[in-house]
Protein backbone atom coordinates (compact mmCIF):
# COMPACT_ATOMS: atom_id res chain seq x y z
CA UNK A 1 0.00 0.00 0.00
CA UNK A 2 1.39 3.84 -0.85
CA UNK A 3 0.42 6.69 0.94
CA UNK A 4 -0.61 9.33 -0.86
CA UNK A 5 2.01 12.34 -1.56
CA UNK A 6 2.63 14.56 0.77
CA UNK A 7 5.41 17.05 1.80
CA UNK A 8 7.70 16.16 4.59
CA UNK A 9 9.42 18.52 7.09
CA UNK A 10 11.86 17.93 9.72
CA UNK A 11 11.85 19.78 12.84
CA UNK A 12 15.09 20.18 15.09
CA UNK A 13 13.13 21.82 18.02
CA UNK A 14 9.83 22.38 19.26
CA UNK A 15 9.51 26.06 18.50
CA UNK A 16 10.44 25.21 14.78
CA UNK A 17 7.96 21.94 15.13
CA UNK A 18 5.42 24.62 15.46
CA UNK A 19 6.52 27.22 13.19
CA UNK A 20 6.24 24.70 10.80
CA UNK A 21 2.65 23.45 12.07
CA UNK A 22 1.44 27.36 11.48
CA UNK A 23 2.54 27.21 7.72
CA UNK A 24 0.97 24.22 7.17
CA UNK A 25 -2.13 23.90 9.01
CA UNK A 26 -3.21 20.65 7.74
CA UNK A 27 0.17 18.49 8.06
CA UNK A 28 -0.04 15.86 10.24
CA UNK A 29 3.02 15.12 13.09
CA UNK A 30 4.85 12.21 12.74
CA UNK A 31 6.91 10.66 15.22
CA UNK A 32 7.42 6.73 15.39
CA UNK A 33 4.86 6.35 12.97
CA UNK A 34 3.22 3.47 13.73
CA UNK A 35 -0.29 5.14 14.38
CA UNK A 36 -0.13 7.65 10.97
CA UNK A 37 1.90 5.70 8.73
CA UNK A 38 -0.88 3.08 8.53
CA UNK A 39 -3.71 5.58 8.56
CA UNK A 40 -1.77 7.07 5.42
CA UNK A 41 -1.88 3.57 3.71
CA UNK A 42 -4.93 3.10 3.97
CA UNK A 43 -5.85 6.50 2.83
CA UNK A 44 -8.25 7.54 6.46
CA UNK A 45 -6.43 10.66 5.95
CA UNK A 46 -4.33 13.18 3.29
CA UNK A 47 -2.39 15.55 4.86
CA UNK A 48 -0.09 17.89 2.64
CA UNK A 49 2.70 17.43 4.58
CA UNK A 50 4.15 15.68 7.84
CA UNK A 51 6.12 17.18 10.48
CA UNK A 52 8.78 14.84 11.41
CA UNK A 53 9.29 15.35 15.26
CA UNK A 54 11.23 12.31 15.66
CA UNK A 55 14.63 13.86 16.36
CA UNK A 56 14.24 16.65 18.64
CA UNK A 57 16.52 16.98 21.46
CA UNK A 58 14.92 16.68 25.21
CA UNK A 59 11.77 14.72 24.13
CA UNK A 60 12.56 11.48 24.67
CA UNK A 61 13.29 9.77 28.13
CA UNK A 62 12.29 9.16 31.67
CA UNK A 63 13.11 11.21 34.44
CA UNK A 64 11.63 11.89 38.18
CA UNK A 65 11.59 15.71 39.29
CA UNK A 66 9.71 16.81 41.97
CA UNK A 67 7.36 14.30 42.73
CA UNK A 68 6.57 13.45 39.09
CA UNK A 69 7.64 10.98 36.63
CA UNK A 70 8.31 13.32 33.73
CA UNK A 71 8.07 11.17 30.39
CA UNK A 72 9.49 12.58 27.15
CA UNK A 73 6.79 12.41 24.21
CA UNK A 74 9.45 10.43 22.27
CA UNK A 75 9.41 8.01 24.72
CA UNK A 76 9.17 4.08 23.42
CA UNK A 77 7.04 1.37 24.48
CA UNK A 78 9.95 -0.59 24.59
CA UNK A 79 11.61 1.98 26.77
CA UNK A 80 8.36 2.63 29.18
CA UNK A 81 8.49 -1.26 29.36
CA UNK A 82 12.09 -1.85 30.34
CA UNK A 83 12.38 1.43 33.09
CA UNK A 84 12.99 0.66 36.12
CA UNK A 85 11.63 4.14 37.73
CA UNK A 86 8.10 2.91 36.09
CA UNK A 87 8.32 -0.61 37.03
CA UNK A 88 8.45 0.25 40.60
CA UNK A 89 6.60 3.97 40.49
CA UNK A 90 4.31 3.50 37.99
CA UNK A 91 3.80 -0.23 37.35
CA UNK A 92 0.62 -0.37 35.61
CA UNK A 93 2.19 1.74 32.90
CA UNK A 94 5.35 -0.25 32.18
CA UNK A 95 2.84 -3.32 32.18
CA UNK A 96 0.61 -1.64 29.75
CA UNK A 97 3.46 -0.93 27.34
CA UNK A 98 5.06 -3.88 27.61
CA UNK A 99 1.41 -5.66 26.37
CA UNK A 100 1.37 -2.87 23.35
CA UNK A 101 1.64 -5.29 19.56
CA UNK A 102 4.94 -6.82 19.39
CA UNK A 103 8.67 -6.01 20.02
CA UNK A 104 9.41 -4.34 16.61
CA UNK A 105 6.21 -2.19 17.27
CA UNK A 106 7.40 -1.14 20.53
CA UNK A 107 10.58 -0.24 19.33
CA UNK A 108 9.21 2.36 16.87
CA UNK A 109 6.35 3.18 18.54
CA UNK A 110 6.04 6.39 21.21
CA UNK A 111 3.73 7.49 24.48
CA UNK A 112 3.09 10.37 22.58
CA UNK A 113 2.03 9.46 19.33
CA UNK A 114 0.07 7.00 20.98
CA UNK A 115 -1.97 9.15 23.00
CA UNK A 116 -2.17 11.86 20.39
CA UNK A 117 -4.06 9.29 18.28
CA UNK A 118 -6.30 8.42 21.00
CA UNK A 119 -7.59 4.80 19.50
CA UNK A 120 -10.13 3.96 21.87
CA UNK A 121 -8.76 -0.02 21.55
CA UNK A 122 -5.38 1.42 22.77
CA UNK A 123 -3.92 0.73 26.17
CA UNK A 124 -1.97 3.58 27.43
CA UNK A 125 -4.97 5.92 27.78
CA UNK A 126 -7.01 4.05 30.54
CA UNK A 127 -3.58 4.02 32.42
CA UNK A 128 -2.83 7.28 32.44
CA UNK A 129 -6.57 8.51 32.97
CA UNK A 130 -5.92 6.07 36.24
CA UNK A 131 -2.86 7.36 37.37
CA UNK A 132 -3.43 10.77 36.81
CA UNK A 133 -1.35 11.79 34.50
CA UNK A 134 -0.75 15.64 32.91
CA UNK A 135 -0.10 16.57 29.73
CA UNK A 136 2.24 19.29 28.10
CA UNK A 137 1.16 20.51 24.95
CA UNK A 138 3.37 23.23 23.06
CA UNK A 139 2.30 25.93 20.28
CA UNK A 140 3.60 28.79 18.84
CA UNK A 141 2.50 30.91 21.66
CA UNK A 142 3.47 28.48 24.73
CA UNK A 143 2.92 25.56 26.22
CA UNK A 144 0.04 24.49 28.71
CA UNK A 145 -0.73 21.75 30.65
CA UNK A 146 -3.95 19.76 30.46
CA UNK A 147 -5.36 16.78 33.00
CA UNK A 148 -6.12 13.31 31.50
CA UNK A 149 -9.67 14.03 32.37
CA UNK A 150 -10.01 17.19 29.59
CA UNK A 151 -7.17 15.68 27.65
CA UNK A 152 -9.05 12.57 26.06
CA UNK A 153 -12.09 14.27 24.84
CA UNK A 154 -14.01 11.10 22.23
CA UNK A 155 -12.70 8.75 19.59
CA UNK A 156 -9.89 9.84 18.30
CA UNK A 157 -10.16 13.53 19.71
CA UNK A 158 -7.45 14.85 22.08
CA UNK A 159 -7.05 18.49 23.25
CA UNK A 160 -4.30 18.92 21.20
CA UNK A 161 -5.53 21.44 18.83
CA UNK A 162 -3.96 21.32 15.49
CA UNK A 163 -1.18 23.33 15.55
CA UNK A 164 0.07 21.84 18.51
CA UNK A 165 2.68 19.55 19.65
CA UNK A 166 2.09 16.72 22.70
CA UNK A 167 5.47 17.51 23.98
CA UNK A 168 5.64 15.43 27.40
CA UNK A 169 3.25 13.55 29.66
CA UNK A 170 3.68 13.72 33.67
CA UNK A 171 2.12 11.07 36.46
CA UNK A 172 2.62 11.71 40.10
CA UNK A 173 5.70 9.31 41.15
CA UNK A 174 3.83 6.10 43.34
CA UNK A 175 3.82 6.75 46.92
CA UNK A 176 4.10 3.92 49.81
CA UNK A 177 1.45 1.41 49.97
CA UNK A 178 0.63 2.07 46.71
CA UNK A 179 0.68 -0.31 43.57
CA UNK A 180 -0.46 -0.14 40.40
CA UNK A 181 -1.78 -2.98 37.66
CA UNK A 182 -3.20 -3.64 34.44
CA UNK A 183 -5.34 -5.96 33.00
CA UNK A 184 -6.08 -6.24 29.16
CA UNK A 185 -8.50 -8.82 27.20
CA UNK A 186 -6.29 -8.62 23.70
CA UNK A 187 -7.85 -9.19 20.74
CA UNK A 188 -6.52 -12.78 19.52
CA UNK A 189 -5.83 -11.26 16.00
CA UNK A 190 -4.80 -7.82 16.59
CA UNK A 191 -3.55 -7.42 19.76
CA UNK A 192 -5.64 -4.27 20.90
CA UNK A 193 -7.55 -3.68 23.60
CA UNK A 194 -11.03 -5.44 23.56
CA UNK A 195 -11.24 -4.24 27.58
CA UNK A 196 -8.54 -2.51 29.29
CA UNK A 197 -8.54 -2.22 32.81
CA UNK A 198 -6.20 -0.11 34.74
CA UNK A 199 -5.85 0.26 38.48
CA UNK A 200 -4.15 1.82 41.12
CA UNK A 201 -5.04 1.83 45.02
CA UNK A 202 -3.28 2.71 48.17
CA UNK A 203 -3.40 0.47 51.17
CA UNK A 204 -2.86 2.13 55.11
CA UNK A 205 -3.75 0.36 58.19
CA UNK A 206 -4.98 -2.46 56.36
CA UNK A 207 -7.96 -0.90 53.95
CA UNK A 208 -7.67 0.51 51.02
CA UNK A 209 -7.67 4.43 51.05
CA UNK A 210 -7.61 5.29 47.51
CA UNK A 211 -8.58 3.76 44.43
CA UNK A 212 -8.10 4.97 40.64
CA UNK A 213 -9.84 2.64 38.07
CA UNK A 214 -9.85 3.37 34.42
CA UNK A 215 -11.39 1.54 31.63
CA UNK A 216 -10.35 1.29 28.01
CA UNK A 217 -11.07 -0.46 25.05
CA UNK A 218 -14.38 -0.72 25.23
CA UNK A 219 -15.61 3.41 25.18
CA UNK A 220 -14.84 6.08 22.76
CA UNK A 221 -12.29 7.78 25.58
CA UNK A 222 -11.42 6.33 29.00
CA UNK A 223 -13.16 6.67 31.69
CA UNK A 224 -12.87 6.63 35.90
CA UNK A 225 -14.82 3.61 37.14
CA UNK A 226 -16.00 5.42 40.41
CA UNK A 227 -18.43 3.25 41.07
CA UNK A 228 -15.85 0.65 41.34
CA UNK A 229 -13.55 3.36 43.00
CA UNK A 230 -16.27 4.12 45.81
CA UNK A 231 -17.63 0.47 46.35
CA UNK A 232 -13.15 0.04 47.53
CA UNK A 233 -12.91 2.68 49.99
CA UNK A 234 -12.51 1.65 53.30
CA UNK A 235 -12.59 -1.94 52.95
CA UNK A 236 -10.09 -4.51 53.23
CA UNK A 237 -8.93 -5.53 49.69
CA UNK A 238 -9.96 -9.40 49.78
CA UNK A 239 -10.82 -11.33 47.14
CA UNK A 240 -14.72 -10.88 47.42
CA UNK A 241 -14.39 -7.20 48.13
CA UNK A 242 -12.46 -6.69 44.92
CA UNK A 243 -14.84 -8.45 43.08
CA UNK A 244 -17.92 -7.01 44.67
CA UNK A 245 -16.54 -3.66 44.10
CA UNK A 246 -15.68 -4.99 40.26
CA UNK A 247 -18.89 -5.80 39.84
CA UNK A 248 -20.18 -2.19 40.36
CA UNK A 249 -18.26 -1.32 36.92
CA UNK A 250 -21.70 -0.79 34.87
CA UNK A 251 -22.50 1.88 36.95
CA UNK A 252 -19.92 3.65 35.15
CA UNK A 253 -20.45 2.75 31.47
CA UNK A 254 -23.02 3.96 29.49
CA UNK A 255 -25.43 1.76 27.50
CA UNK A 256 -25.30 4.36 24.29
CA UNK A 257 -21.17 4.41 24.62
CA UNK A 258 -20.01 0.88 25.15
CA UNK A 259 -18.30 0.16 21.82
CA UNK A 260 -19.19 -3.72 19.96
CA UNK A 261 -17.75 -5.10 16.90
CA UNK A 262 -18.00 -8.38 14.94
CA UNK A 263 -15.65 -9.60 17.14
CA UNK A 264 -17.12 -8.47 20.62
CA UNK A 265 -20.68 -7.34 20.84
CA UNK A 266 -21.50 -3.95 23.22
CA UNK A 267 -23.42 -6.40 25.61
CA UNK A 268 -20.50 -8.98 25.86
CA UNK A 269 -17.80 -6.68 26.50
CA UNK A 270 -20.33 -4.74 29.24
CA UNK A 271 -20.60 -8.21 30.93
CA UNK A 272 -17.26 -8.90 31.31
CA UNK A 273 -15.81 -5.75 32.17
CA UNK A 274 -15.85 -6.44 35.59
CA UNK A 275 -13.50 -9.74 35.28
CA UNK A 276 -10.86 -7.52 34.05
CA UNK A 277 -10.82 -5.14 36.34
CA UNK A 278 -11.17 -7.58 39.19
CA UNK A 279 -7.82 -9.06 37.53
CA UNK A 280 -6.42 -5.11 37.11
CA UNK A 281 -7.55 -5.00 41.25
CA UNK A 282 -6.14 -7.92 42.37
CA UNK A 283 -2.51 -7.45 41.01
CA UNK A 284 -2.41 -3.82 41.99
CA UNK A 285 -3.76 -4.43 45.81
CA UNK A 286 -0.86 -7.42 45.39
CA UNK A 287 1.72 -4.61 44.95
CA UNK A 288 1.24 -2.13 47.59
CA UNK A 289 4.44 -2.55 49.76
CA UNK B 1 8.83 16.46 -3.36
CA UNK B 2 11.77 14.51 -2.82
CA UNK B 3 14.24 14.16 -0.03
CA UNK B 4 17.99 13.44 -0.33
CA UNK B 5 18.30 10.42 2.13
CA UNK B 6 21.79 8.37 2.91
CA UNK B 7 20.88 4.99 4.80
CA UNK B 8 23.67 2.74 5.28
CA UNK B 9 22.30 -1.29 4.43
CA UNK B 10 24.59 -4.15 5.70
CA UNK B 11 27.39 -1.89 6.14
CA UNK B 12 27.21 -0.10 2.67
CA UNK B 13 25.92 3.16 2.24
CA UNK B 14 23.63 4.49 -0.30
CA UNK B 15 22.86 8.23 -1.17
CA UNK B 16 19.16 8.87 -2.86
CA UNK B 17 17.17 11.18 -3.46
CA UNK B 18 13.32 9.64 -2.17
CA UNK B 19 9.57 10.55 -2.41
CA UNK B 20 8.62 11.27 1.49
CA UNK B 21 5.77 8.46 1.37
CA UNK B 22 8.16 6.11 0.49
CA UNK B 23 8.68 2.95 2.89
CA UNK B 24 11.96 1.69 4.02
CA UNK B 25 11.11 -1.61 2.79
CA UNK B 26 10.78 -0.42 -0.45
CA UNK B 27 14.09 1.18 -0.24
CA UNK B 28 15.93 -1.92 0.52
CA UNK B 29 13.48 -3.78 -1.81
CA UNK B 30 13.04 -1.86 -4.75
CA UNK B 31 15.92 1.11 -4.78
CA UNK B 32 18.92 -0.71 -3.78
CA UNK B 33 17.85 -4.03 -4.44
CA UNK B 34 17.95 -6.25 -1.56
CA UNK B 35 14.60 -8.76 -1.96
CA UNK B 36 15.43 -10.55 0.99
CA UNK B 37 13.34 -8.20 3.22
CA UNK B 38 9.53 -9.24 2.55
CA UNK B 39 6.05 -7.43 2.40
CA UNK B 40 3.63 -9.84 3.78
CA UNK B 41 0.38 -8.21 5.56
CA UNK B 42 2.04 -4.08 4.60
CA UNK B 43 0.08 -3.59 8.29
CA UNK B 44 2.68 -4.39 10.83
CA UNK B 45 1.33 -7.22 12.11
CA UNK B 46 2.51 -10.13 10.18
CA UNK B 47 6.63 -9.53 10.50
CA UNK B 48 7.98 -10.52 7.26
CA UNK B 49 9.77 -7.16 6.51
CA UNK B 50 12.04 -6.97 10.25
CA UNK B 51 14.92 -5.52 10.04
CA UNK B 52 17.29 -3.83 12.42
CA UNK B 53 17.11 -0.27 12.11
CA UNK B 54 20.01 0.73 13.94
CA UNK B 55 20.81 -2.41 15.63
CA UNK B 56 17.08 -2.91 17.11
CA UNK B 57 13.95 -4.83 15.53
CA UNK B 58 11.47 -2.79 13.48
CA UNK B 59 9.06 -3.25 10.74
CA UNK B 60 10.04 -2.19 7.56
CA UNK B 61 6.55 -1.12 6.45
CA UNK B 62 5.56 1.04 9.21
CA UNK B 63 8.46 3.14 8.38
CA UNK B 64 9.16 5.91 6.09
CA UNK B 65 12.77 5.66 4.22
CA UNK B 66 13.23 9.29 5.56
CA UNK B 67 12.82 8.47 8.67
CA UNK B 68 16.01 6.13 8.03
CA UNK B 69 17.89 8.62 7.11
CA UNK B 70 21.37 8.84 8.87
CA UNK B 71 20.41 5.26 10.04
CA UNK B 72 22.06 2.11 9.61
CA UNK B 73 20.05 -0.57 8.57
CA UNK B 74 20.52 -4.46 8.99
CA UNK B 75 18.92 -7.00 6.78
CA UNK B 76 19.02 -10.76 5.94
CA UNK B 77 21.43 -10.80 3.81
CA UNK B 78 23.51 -8.78 6.30
CA UNK B 79 23.92 -11.31 8.97
CA UNK B 80 26.02 -13.66 7.26
CA UNK B 81 29.57 -12.81 7.67
CA UNK B 82 31.37 -13.65 4.46
CA UNK B 83 30.51 -17.18 3.48
CA UNK B 84 29.79 -18.14 7.02
CA UNK B 85 26.06 -18.26 8.20
CA UNK B 86 24.72 -16.50 11.14
CA UNK B 87 24.71 -19.08 13.81
CA UNK B 88 20.54 -18.02 13.66
CA UNK B 89 20.78 -19.19 9.99
CA UNK B 90 22.70 -22.49 10.53
CA UNK B 91 19.97 -23.65 13.21
CA UNK B 92 17.40 -22.22 10.96
CA UNK B 93 19.17 -24.98 8.41
CA UNK B 94 19.90 -27.44 10.81
CA UNK B 95 16.49 -27.95 12.60
CA UNK B 96 14.28 -27.01 9.53
CA UNK B 97 13.08 -23.65 10.84
CA UNK B 98 11.19 -23.25 7.64
CA UNK B 99 8.42 -24.80 4.93
CA UNK B 100 7.85 -22.08 2.21
CA UNK B 101 10.48 -20.29 3.79
CA UNK B 102 8.65 -16.27 3.01
CA UNK B 103 8.53 -15.69 7.02
CA UNK B 104 12.11 -16.72 7.16
CA UNK B 105 14.21 -13.59 6.82
CA UNK B 106 11.78 -11.75 9.19
CA UNK B 107 11.55 -14.59 11.91
CA UNK B 108 15.20 -14.60 11.43
CA UNK B 109 16.09 -11.10 12.13
CA UNK B 110 13.51 -10.96 15.15
CA UNK B 111 15.12 -14.02 16.76
CA UNK B 112 17.98 -11.93 16.42
CA UNK B 113 16.22 -9.18 18.56
CA UNK B 114 14.69 -11.95 20.82
CA UNK B 115 18.57 -13.20 21.43
CA UNK B 116 20.00 -9.56 21.83
CA UNK B 117 17.02 -9.11 24.57
CA UNK B 118 17.49 -12.34 26.39
CA UNK B 119 20.64 -14.47 25.26
CA UNK B 120 19.00 -17.87 26.94
CA UNK B 121 15.52 -17.76 26.43
CA UNK B 122 13.14 -20.67 27.39
CA UNK B 123 10.36 -21.99 23.95
CA UNK B 124 7.67 -19.78 25.93
CA UNK B 125 9.79 -16.75 25.73
CA UNK B 126 10.42 -17.37 22.40
CA UNK B 127 7.07 -17.57 21.69
CA UNK B 128 6.30 -14.58 23.68
CA UNK B 129 9.59 -13.07 21.74
CA UNK B 130 7.94 -13.74 18.16
CA UNK B 131 4.60 -13.02 18.29
CA UNK B 132 4.78 -9.97 15.94
CA UNK B 133 5.86 -12.75 13.20
CA UNK B 134 3.68 -15.20 11.73
CA UNK B 135 4.51 -18.57 9.48
CA UNK B 136 0.96 -19.18 7.48
CA UNK B 137 2.49 -22.75 7.24
CA UNK B 138 2.20 -23.02 10.84
CA UNK B 139 5.82 -24.00 11.26
CA UNK B 140 6.23 -22.38 14.30
CA UNK B 141 7.56 -25.81 16.40
CA UNK B 142 10.34 -26.13 14.28
CA UNK B 143 11.00 -22.22 14.49
CA UNK B 144 11.04 -22.40 18.47
CA UNK B 145 13.83 -25.30 17.64
CA UNK B 146 15.85 -23.14 15.80
CA UNK B 147 16.17 -20.38 17.69
CA UNK B 148 16.73 -22.90 20.67
CA UNK B 149 19.89 -23.80 19.18
CA UNK B 150 20.58 -20.45 18.20
CA UNK B 151 20.49 -19.77 21.35
CA UNK B 152 22.74 -22.51 22.99
CA UNK B 153 25.61 -22.12 19.77
CA UNK B 154 25.89 -18.55 20.52
CA UNK B 155 26.53 -19.13 24.13
CA UNK B 156 28.86 -21.77 23.63
CA UNK B 157 30.98 -19.10 22.18
CA UNK B 158 31.01 -20.30 18.70
CA UNK B 159 29.54 -17.46 17.10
Amino acid sequence: MFAPQFDYYRASSVAEAAALLEQHPDAKVLAGGHSLIPVLKLRLAAPSALIDIGRIDGMRGIREEAGQIVIGALTTHSELAASATLQSGATALSEAAGMIGDPAVRNRGTIGGNVAHADPASDLPAVLRCLGAEFAIAGSSGTRTVGAADFFEGLMTTAVEEHEILTAISIPSGSGGQGSAYAKFSHPASRYAVIGAAASVTVADGVCSAASVALGGLVPAPVRATAVEDALAGKALSADAIADAARCVGDSLADDEVLGDVYASAEYRSAVAHVWVSRALTAAAARCG
Amino acid sequence: MTIPVSITVNGRRYDREVEPRLLLVHFIRDVIGLTGTKVGCDTSQCGSCTVLLDGVSAKACTCLAVQADGASVTTIEGLADDSELHPLQESFWNKHGLQCGYCTPGMIMASHELLRCNSDPSAEEIRHGLEGNMCRCTGYQNIVRSVRDAAETMQGGTS
